[in-house]
């Protein structure tokens, strides 16, 4: 009897290590893909609003105000919301690649951009389907122009992006307001409602569309161009690539213009949800935010290897982050400060110096402590 | 003897360089308005006002300084300086001792220090992410503890509030024959003596050098013999130490707490910083060049005001516009250098 207990006992410890090694592996896998962190930062927090409120993930069928068919719930209000976030924070993750620092002016030049929009619909009489484009192409033009501002202090003067991109940011919301002619003008019209919100006949929110269709082109031009390679190769040395006969200036450049007009979608669908231009508002400390996405995405902010599907999970896992602290009658101006213990927590599962001591954790826990010393003795 | 005083045994260096064209815009600048708008720049009072506004931006100024030339940044300035002010109040008037109160707001400041220091330094996180939830913190704290203005209300701190050196024969007689003196307030000996401080370290200190020696190049910093980690990790605490400091004096200068106490007073610091020769790649950089940016700074915003451009958006577009005319400056420049240097 007792020597059957202690088989069985054997057994046992040999399948807890036999899960436990499994687990090793798996986190580890997890831990050296750079995916890790905003995946298990999304689960935790689905668990988490799912052990708060079990209903809180609920989807239901609205009929709103004009009489459409739409779908409503938290998870469309936080997929919806975090529309802008997540466009911009694919322009982003493509100069943070490039250039190694990071545009702090993108709020700024999405109010510019809106109000271009504004200005141009404000023009014409009545607003048509064919005014509404040429109003998006002009604020595109005026974006992709600050763009290639930023882009040429940054590409041809070597001035590092944060600092090039603080002449912007210091003054884009007052370009804005000078466009503008010091008002808070506005715009009512289906067609401008429809993109801010619903389409008729549609039950998914426009911005969230809008999202796959800019996902579906950067997919696109990833696949059909060498943009991520050269990106990357100028990322990690600008001048190795440049000795490679990869044009590094024209890279960076490039990069800064496509997040021009990643703002200027962005800055459109901001004035779209509300109908007005309102330049101190539009977007505002998005900057912040579409940095922190890709900082949660797994990219590193010193340029190189990136991944734009990381930044966008990374903007969903802020904007529900603050959807659930709404949810947990946080009032708006103090979410900052919960956002940031959790941002901290984030990152500091995710430095390396902390996944290094995890690892040397997990072998010790999984192989014993023997094990490891004996393999010390032996190199 | 024919050598004359300009000419130098050695070449300057790039931080003497760029402090040198910060300074002598500085006074070109301040001439040009005295010559062509005179007013208000005429009188010396005004240099007075400006230091009496700024105190608080020159000492985290001064902060930022020192984590610039170690190669690192610090964006939770502002909102630090923001938090320490709502802070004291609160404290103050819920009848606290000054003494105690000076002692809270260092605190705070040393508190954020020495987490974002520890956390960038030991746990190699980038500077960036970690000092902006650290202004994200700080923010959210600052409206947790009251959304309202709160106005101190203390009759010892009312007294040191007060407290104010008067220059009379620098004053001016105003229209009304009221005579103005120039005055100096508490919070700009307090930013004069951390400037000092902050000059004396980062010149003659091992620590000091040891910023430049970090932000210059680290691995050659490692191989001196210094101990990086602990050098970047001090310069964090030192600027959070400084934003507590300012805090204070912003209190002192305003006496009263508000949620959008300091607000952009980081990217204001930073401009200033670089403004005055900092680079934000580290190694290169002066804090008196700091405090002639925050002159700089305050100065463009005077004369906008002065010449008539009294719309909103003149003073911002200016700012920018002159911010960008010295990013420009200050790159031409050094890749000149480095050009001359090579052939």
């Amino acid at each position: 009897m007792k020597e059957k207990m202690k088989a069985f006992f054997a057994a046992f410890l040999r399948l807890c290590k036999r899960i436990g090694a499994f687990f090793g592996r798996v986190c580890k896998n997890l831990m050296d893909g750079g995916m890790a962190i905003p995946i298990i930062a999304l689960l935790l927090l689905v668990v988490f609003n799912l052990i708060r409120d079990p209903g809180f993930f609920g989807i239901g069928i609205q009929h709103n105000n004009d009489g459409n068919v739409v779908l409503a719930g938290n998870i469309i209000s936080i997929i919806n919301g975090a529309s802008e976030l997540a466009i911009l924070a694919m322009g982003m993750t493509l100069v943070t690649a490039a250039c190694g620092g990071q545009d702090i002016s993108v709020g700024a030049a999405a109010a510019i951009a809106g109000s271009a929009f504004v200005k141009v619909l404000k023009a014409s009489s009545s607003i048509s389907g064919g005014t509404v484009v040429l109003a998006f192409v002009c604020s595109c033009i005026v974006a992709m122009i600050f763009a290639a501002f930023n882009g040429t202090l940054v590409a041809v003067f070597k001035i590092q992006p944060m600092i090039a991109t603080l002449i912007l940011y210091t003054c884009g919301r007052s370009i804005a307001y000078w466009i503008n002619g010091g008002a808070t003008p506005t715009v009512s019209s289906p067609i401008i409602s429809g993109i801010g919100s619903f389409i008729p006949g549609i039950p998914v929110p426009t911005p969230v569309i809008i999202v796959a269709i800019m996902t579906i082109l950067f997919g696109l031009l990833f696949r059909f161009t060498s943009l991520r390679l050269f990106t990357q190769s100028v990322g990690v040395n600008g001048s190795a690539a440049r000795l490679n006969g990869i044009n590094s200036t024209f890279i960076k450049l490039l990069s800064f213009i496509i997040l021009g007009v990643c703002v200027s979608v962005a800055g459109c669908i901001g004035v779209s949800r509300l109908g007005l231009i309102n330049h101190e508002t539009l977007l505002i400390d998005i900057e912040m935010d579409a940095i922190l996405a890709v900082a949660i995405g797994g990219n590193s902010l010193g340029g190189g290897r990136f991944r734009i599907s990381g930044s966008i999970i990374g903007a969903y896992v802020i904007q529900m982050l603050t959807i659930t602290l709404y949810a947990m009658r946080v009032s708006s101006t103090d979410v900052k400060a919960y956002k940031a213990i959790v941002i901290i927590l984030l990152v500091v599962i995710g430095s390396p110096v902390v996944k290094e001591k995890f690892g040397k954790f997990m072998t010790r826990l999984v192989h014993g402590r023997k094990r490891v010393s004996a393999k010390g003795a032996e190199e | 003897m024919k050598t004359s005083f300009f000419k130098r045994k050695e070449p300057l260096t790039d931080t003497q360089l760029l402090m040198t064209i910060a300074i002598g815009i500085f006074v070109v600048m301040y001439v040009l308005a005295i010559v062509l708008l005179g007013g208000g720049f005429r009188r010396p009072k005004q240099i007075f006002d400006m230091l009496n506004d700024n105190a608080s931006l020159i000492i985290v100024a001064c902060g930022l300084t020192i984590v610039m030339i170690g190669g690192g940044i610090d964006i939770s300035v502002g909102a630090v300086t923001s938090l320490v002010v709502m802070s004291c109040v609160l404290y103050l008037n819920s009848g606290g001792s000054i003494v105690v109160s000076v002692l809270l707001a260092l605190g705070i400041g040393l508190g954020f220090g020495l987490v974002q220091g520890f956390l960038i330094s030991y746990l190699e996180i980038q500077p960036f992410i970690v000092t902006l939830a650290g202004m994200f913190f700080a923010r959210g704290m600052t409206t947790i503890l009251s959304v309202n203005p709160q106005k101190a209300d203390h009759a010892a701190f009312a007294e040191l509030r007060n407290t104010k050196i008067e220059i009379s024969w620098l004053g001016y007689t105003a229209k009304n024959g009221n005579r103005m003196p120039a005055q100096i307030e508490l919070g700009v000996v307090i930013a004069f003596v951390c400037l000092v401080l902050v000059f004396l370290l980062l010149r003659y200190m091992r620590l000091g050098r040891g910023f430049y020696a970090v932000g210059g190049n680290q691995r050659s910093a490692l191989m001196l013999g210094i101990n990086v980690k602990r050098t970047r990790f001090l310069s964090y605490v030192l600027s959070g130490l400084l934003s507590g400091v300012s805090g204070y004096v912003f209190l002192l200068h305003t006496g009263a707490g508000n949620a959008t106490n300091a607000d952009g007073m980081e990217m204001n610091a930073i401009a200033a910083a670089i403004i005055g020769g900092t680079l934000l790649t580290g190694g290169v950089g002066t804090v008196i060049g700091s405090f002639f940016g925050v002159l700089i700074l305050t100065t463009i915003k005077k004369i906008v005001v002065t010449s008539g451009l009294n719309a909103p958006w003149w003073q911002s577009i200016t700012t920018g516009g002159m911010l960008c005319f010295f990013i420009l400056l200050q790159s031409v420049v050094l890749s000149r250098r480095a050009k001359k240097k090579k052939t």
